[in-house]
């Protein structure tokens, strides 16, 4: 739970609501935790003042500046009540007050507390209302400077820039990001999100792969990098991309990692479920023997994930495993031992 | 193969058994604490908060220490005329809030305790055109836990569960997992969310279990514990996230059981009871409630079996005649 908003801090000088003579004409309404209450709460006394005259005004439905003004105060003490949140668009509208104004506020909040659901959501209302996204972009790639990867930011991001078509710079950006940080998962995300939705994969395919293969040299033990490269070779099979296997199989012997070894080992896999007619029967066996080995070395490799390479190593033998009985067995290849409670098939 | 990985170092002191009775006085006590500023401040999510902490009362088999009448009572007057239900009084109405507040009665048998109809109604109302649902009727979109209340009532059929489908399907990415939002980064919290919704609508072939499964049992890092997406920190809340995708999907036994526990162990205070995100931080009911049913998932027997679908007790659903679709 994000609680930094406990670190706001209380100005030294407050005059309590129920203090001030503007606001005499208004009875507080107190907190109801119900006829019998779970608990016994003991609220700050700033906090139960300036929401006891929130549920007033709500009661009221009072429309005015000093309801506008008290948003504020009750946001500055709880920025995820989406009560007041929703009441505060209420009365922007009610008030026709300055909405970019509003966005400088807007900007204030998300700047303190930037996984925050609500005023997220608010600032998109807000910029529909304007119909004007033309500080978005700056505004996003500020907050993601702080935290690259923060969600929110992420989709107001795809959501602007799809709504308002500003796709041209969008892939410099993601380009610059991943220049920063190319571990950065949302990034990569984004450039399928921006390729997908702009010239799409086929005439790009090349370059991608390029792209892929140059940032894994860079680090060679990015999953981001490695998902990405499976994710858009996937739909149309690994093994039907010409020269890939030769170029992983060269990274293999300078930039080893797990993930290169299970993609060598989704591209056999591809070989073996997607083999043209004319594939010789050796042949397959040749591609399935080293499919295998690599599960091998992989359960050794990345123990905590032994069981997936285990699994993986008796499916595809299963699948495409020939009937001669001289063939080995995987090594240290007991039936997994699955609890009991768990009937479990490998599929 | 080893390389710098963004991940947290258990101490040797850390805890290493399991401290129920701790954790149960810390839920019993929750919120009875005078100036309890934290719990003020949690107001706006007050109905969640019970329904975590109910949860793993029950879990635990102390649910009883709970006060049910005074909870029955809070979530009647949390019923507001549309049929929704507010995260406390004077709240608005909200999907989440509704969706725990059934839960909520569902653990105490008491769903009679709402205007059922209305709620059902409420729910159907929140659904899009695109088949999403927003989370209020201001439109702010939400994760799609409402099949819950409508499978808890028998009232499937009031919602347009192929929309439904087909917008959580156009979540899916190119790695397998699934996002808020079409596009939106694959994300083990969302997962979640969208493999519990395909096992209620009786969908979950729809999924790429082998593919979403490595995905997933891609978070466990050395330390044992599980991240939410790459390059992210191990957190608690994931233990649960994460496992009970796993579980739904058939696939829970690519992770290593004993790490993650020892992990999951580790993030308890062992002074004030309770879990924390991670070893050494600060405790709260909402990380106690998913490491406790992360704990569960993986077999600890003392505490009850937890449904992966719904994170309730597997005897209140059977009491209840509801046992989701789970892959083998």
């Amino acid at each position: 739970q994000d609680t930094t908003f406990l670190s706001q801090e209380i100005p030294p000088v407050f005059l309590c609501f129920r203090d001030r003579k503007e606001w005499a004409d208004l009875e507080p309404v107190p907190q109801d935790d119900g006829p019998n209450p779970v608990v016994k709460i003991a609220y700050s006394e700033k906090f139960s003042d300036v929401y006891d005259y929130f549920r007033a005004l709500l009661k009221n439905d009072e429309r005015s500046e000093r309801a506008f003004a008290l948003t504020s105060e009750a946001i500055e003490l709880n920025a995820a009540n989406y009560t007041v949140w929703h009441y505060r668009r209420v009365l922007l509208q009610a008030l026709s007050k300055d909405l970019r104004e509003e966005m400088r506020y807007i900007t204030a909040i998300i700047e303190e507390q930037p996984k925050n659901y609500q005023v997220w959501h608010h600032r998109r209302m807000v910029v529909e209302w304007l119909n004007d996204p033309s500080e978005e972009l700056e505004f996003i790639a500020d907050i993601l400077s702080q935290d690259a990867k923060n969600y929110h930011a992420w989709q107001h991001r795809q959501w602007v820039i799809q709504e308002y078509k500003l796709w041209d710079d969008e892939l410099d950006f993601v380009e610059n990001l991943l220049e920063e940080d190319v571990r950065n998962n949302s990034a990569w995300n984004q450039r399928h999100f921006v390729i997908s939705h702009t010239s799409g994969f086929s005439d790009a395919m090349e370059r991608e792969i390029q792209y892929c293969l140059y940032q894994i040299k860079k680090a060679p033990n990015n999953e981001s990098a490695w998902n990405y490269l499976k994710g858009i070779l996937q739909p149309l099979g690994l093994s039907a991309q010409p020269g890939l296997l030769e170029r992983v199989l060269e990274l293999k012997q300078t930039h080893c990692s797990p993930y290169l070894l299970a993609f060598l080992f989704d591209c056999y896999e591809d070989a073996l479920e997607n083999s043209k007619e004319n594939v010789a029967e050796e042949e397959q066996q040749k591609t399935l023997k080293k499919a295998l080995e690599i599960c091998q070395l992989l359960a050794q490799e990345d123990t905590i994930r032994k069981e997936y390479w285990l699994f993986l190593g008796r499916s595809l033998k299963n699948k495409h495993g020939s009937s001669d009985p001289s063939d080995e067995p995987l090594a240290d290849d007991p039936e997994p031992s699955v609890p009991v409670s768990e009937q479990q098939e490998m599929s | 193969m080893g390389t710098q990985v963004k991940d947290v170092i258990i101490k040797p002191d850390a805890p290493s058994t399991l401290l129920l009775d701790k954790h149960a006085d810390y839920i019993a006590a929750y919120g009875s604490k005078k100036d309890d500023y934290e719990y003020t401040l949690s107001e706006y999510l007050r109905m969640s908060g019970i329904y975590w902490g109910l949860t793993v009362m029950d879990l635990m088999g102390q649910l009883p220490r709970m006060n049910r009448q005074e909870i029955i009572d809070f979530i009647k007057a949390c019923q507001h005329e549309c049929g929704g239900i507010s995260a406390s009084i004077g709240h608005d109405p909200h999907l989440l809030y509704t969706l725990s507040a059934v839960q909520i009665l569902c653990l105490y048998d008491s769903v009679d305790a709402l205007d059922v109809d209305k709620v059902v109604e409420y729910i159907k109302g929140l659904q899009q055109e695109d088949g999403s649902f927003a989370g209020d009727k201001w439109g702010e979109q939400d994760l799609l836990r409402s099949v819950l209340s409508q499978e808890t009532f028998g009232k499937m059929d009031t919602i347009n569960v192929d929309k439904a489908v087909e917008f959580v399907l156009s979540c899916m990415n190119f790695d397998g997992g699934f996002g808020c939002r079409p596009g939106s980064e694959s994300h083990a919290g969302q997962i979640y969310c969208c493999s519990g919704f395909l096992s209620l609508t009786g969908q979950l072939h729809q999924v790429n279990a082998d593919l979403l499964g490595w995905w997933l049992c891609e978070r466990q890092l050395p330390s044992g514990g599980l991240n939410g997406r790459p390059e992210k920190l191990p957190d608690v809340c994931y233990s649960w996230w994460v496992l009970a995708s796993l579980k739904i999907i058939g696939r829970i036994h690519w992770i290593d059981k004993a790490k993650l526990r020892s992990f999951i162990l580790a993030c308890q205070d062992e002074e004030t009871g309770g879990f924390a995100d991670r070893p050494g931080d600060m405790v709260d009911p909402f990380h106690t409630l998913f490491g406790v049913a992360g704990l569960s998932l993986l077999g600890d027997e003392q505490i009850k079996p937890v449904n992966p679908v719904l994170c309730m007790p597997e005897d209140v659903l059977q009491r209840i005649n509801l046992q989701p679709d789970l892959l083998s």
